[in-house]
């Protein structure tokens, strides 16, 4: 499908960029850099058939329920619940993240303490593990009769089987997506500003908010879109930790699911293209804001 | 060297046509009868190799009897379906047309070589004094029961808990609705298999009692020890997990004999024992009568009371169906 896009958009290319300048317009269009048609061939097969092809599937099947059945799918009470609650709950965990991650990687990349590297090991456990091991750990902790749970459930708080739980697991899964964006870059922020800062009488909060801040923010900013995707995708350790009742904590995928059991494919599908469409605005709008920052910066 | 090589090819062409021989089986379950089947396929495969000369070799898949059923629908090519409902079954003929509508009639007593019901599993010493369904919908008790939308079992659970609501109620819809709504309200979290919801309420504590298949309640027994007990309701349901050969699938693989004989071999004495000795209710009379204390008498409905799983299905857990209207708002 790209292949054959490719040659005659690059052929568009080279008939509009021939007449200005360069005798040789084939090498003016591909620049110092050989092989760019071969890349870029090969990067957009390769995305059509592992993303492209797969996503259009999915909208095709859903398109069989016919704008009318997709909109009765969608906006059933329990629907709408699941997708706040996954959204919510995935928006709720990037903020979390994005608190105390930029945090953790301060801390990492300006301190020196014994067991950093131990610590420093640890942040990247959440991505190794797989996620049923960590609803079950999560579950157990705070079950009731778990040892975080149970002290808890004394002050009326009760997590696991709450959407509080589903917060709890998504801010698990996706801590180290914040830390580890935030850290190389941290360590690139030139301490030498800050010191020029408080040499020039700005007070350390001036210092944080127009020196250090501005820095970071696009980092900041990728490291939150990269957990609010991971936690919207979660699915594994939620339903352990979760209760999966409707309408209080069933989140998207498992209402997916629920449908597929169902036999109801076009529900299930109605659901994804749904979900992907809203992720889908929500990281196009984090990335414009990056690139807002990036310029304000 | 020279007398090798012919040696090498014959051996080649020998362990070819034992090959050929070799016929593999696969084996669709849902999740509690995975011991039973690690049970009975090494007896099968015996039987078929005395009786036809080949050898069969079984493997068996285990899940969620919806999930399977799905899979078997998408592409997963079983050759048997044993799963825990028959609107499981029924769904691979409307879905994939994958065999014959009249399925159910092919083998004896509702192609059920063997059933369970519904029984109550609540923690040593009974100490919230639960005798029947009546007392899980009084306040404070939290019940465990798996999703219906996801599990056999919990569908079977829910018309169960369902029978009983309406034989206490005169048989009136609307008040068996309302005490059925009540149950669910102290159900705090809905696990998607009955597996995890036995997990849930013996592994991590939660709940006052779990509403489950009578097999899964021994096998918790078995596994927790003392620190259950099992609570029989007064009245219960006939769970029927029915077994099925996959014809299209069959056909394409050539298995077609072998799989029906399988299935046949499942209502013999033999299988019947494995079968009573894994907690499933034997159909056989004298391997029931050698463990009629494992399996106390209960009186018991049947989905045959409810029209059948093609009427109870839509009805029950359908879109919208009487399960969804217990969490949503009144339409």
């Amino acid at each position: 499908m790209s292949t054959a896009i490719l040659p005659s958009a690059a052929a568009a290319e080279m008939s509009a960029t021939a007449p200005l300048t360069l005798p040789n317009p084939a090498r003016s269009v591909r620049g110092v850099l050989p092989g760019f048609g071969l890349s870029l061939g090969f990067a957009l097969s390769y995305l059509s058939l592992l993303v492209l092809i797969p996503l259009a599937a999915l909208f095709l099947r859903a398109a069989g329920l016919g704008i009318e059945g997709i909109w009765h799918e969608l906006t059933s009470a329990r629907v709408l619940h699941a997708l706040g609650l996954s959204f919510g709950g995935a928006l709720a965990a990037a903020a979390i993240n994005t608190v105390f991650g930029a945090l953790i990687a301060w801390t990492f990349v300006r301190y020196d303490f014994a067991g950093k590297k131990l610590f420093h090991a640890m942040i990247d456990l959440p991505f190794a593990l797989p996620t049923a091991v960590a609803g079950i750990a999560l579950t157990a902790l705070y079950s009731e009769h778990g040892w975080l749970g149970a002290p808890l459930a004394q002050f009326g708080i009760h997590v696991a089987y709450t959407p509080l739980g589903i917060i709890v697991a998504m801010v698990f899964i996706s801590l180290p997506f914040v830390v580890r964006t935030l850290e190389p870059v941290l360590e690139e922020a030139e301490q030498q500003l800050e010191e020029a800062a408080a040499t020039l009488g700005a007070t350390r909060r001036q210092t944080i908010t127009y020196v250090i801040f501005p820095t970071v923010a696009p980092a900041l900013l990728t490291g939150a879109a990269l957990a609010f995707a991971r936690a919207v995708g979660e699915y594994g350790s939620i339903i352990f930790i979760a209760g999966n009742l409707q309408n209080v904590s069933e989140i998207a995928p498992l209402l997916i699911m629920i449908r597929l059991d169902e036999f109801n494919y076009g529900g299930a599908t109605a659901i994804a293209a749904a979900m992907l469409v809203i992720s889908f605005a929500i990281l196009f709008g984090i990335n414009l804001l990056q690139a807002w920052s990036r310029r304000h910066a | 060297m020279k007398q090798l090589i012919p040696a090498l090819f014959a051996g080649i062409f020998a362990a070819a046509a034992l090959q050929a021989k070799e016929v593999t089986l696969l084996n669709v379950s849902y999740d509690p009868t995975r011991e039973l089947y690690q049970a009975v396929n090494p007896v099968f495969a015996a039987h078929w190799t005395g009786k036809s000369g080949d050898d069969v070799k079984i493997k068996q898949s285990h899940g969620g009897s919806s999930k399977q059923a799905r899979a078997i629908i998408d592409g997963l090519e079983a050759d048997v379906a044993t799963l825990g409902i028959a609107s499981d079954i029924d769904a691979l003929h409307e879905h994939g047309d994958l065999l014959p509508e009249n399925w159910q009639a092919r083998l004896p007593s509702d192609s059920t070589p063997y059933t369970s019901t519904v029984v109550l599993l609540v923690k040593k010493g009974n100490p919230k004094g639960i005798k029947d369904w009546g007392d899980l919908v009084k306040p404070g008790i939290a019940v465990i029961t798996p999703n219906p939308k996801t599990s056999a079992g919990a569908r079977w659970n829910f018309l169960a808990a369902w029978a009983y609501a309406l034989k206490a109620n005169g048989n009136d819809e609307a008040k068996a609705r309302a005490w059925i709504a009540q149950l669910y309200k102290n159900v705090p979290v809905l696990d998607t298999g009955a597996r995890g919801a036995t997990l849930t309420f013996a592994q991590r504590g939660l709940g006052d009692v779990l509403i489950a298949w009578e097999n899964e309640a021994h096998l918790a027994l078995k596994e927790f020890g003392e620190q259950f007990e099992i609570v029989i309701p007064s009245l219960s349901i006939l769970a029927q997990p029915p077994v099925a050969v996959v014809d299209k699938n069959a056909k394409k693989h050539g298995t077609e004999q072998v799989a029906e004989e399988y299935l046949k071999f499942l209502y013999t004495s033999e299988v019947q024992e494995l079968a009573a000795q894994n907690y499933f209710r034997p159909l056989d009379a004298t391997v029931a009568a050698r463990h009629a204390k494992d399996f106390p008498k209960i009186e018991l409905t049947t989905i045959q009371q409810f029209g059948g799983w093609k009427a109870a299905q839509p009805k029950f857990f359908g879109d919208g169906g009487v399960f969804d209207q217990i969490y949503s708002p009144k339409p």
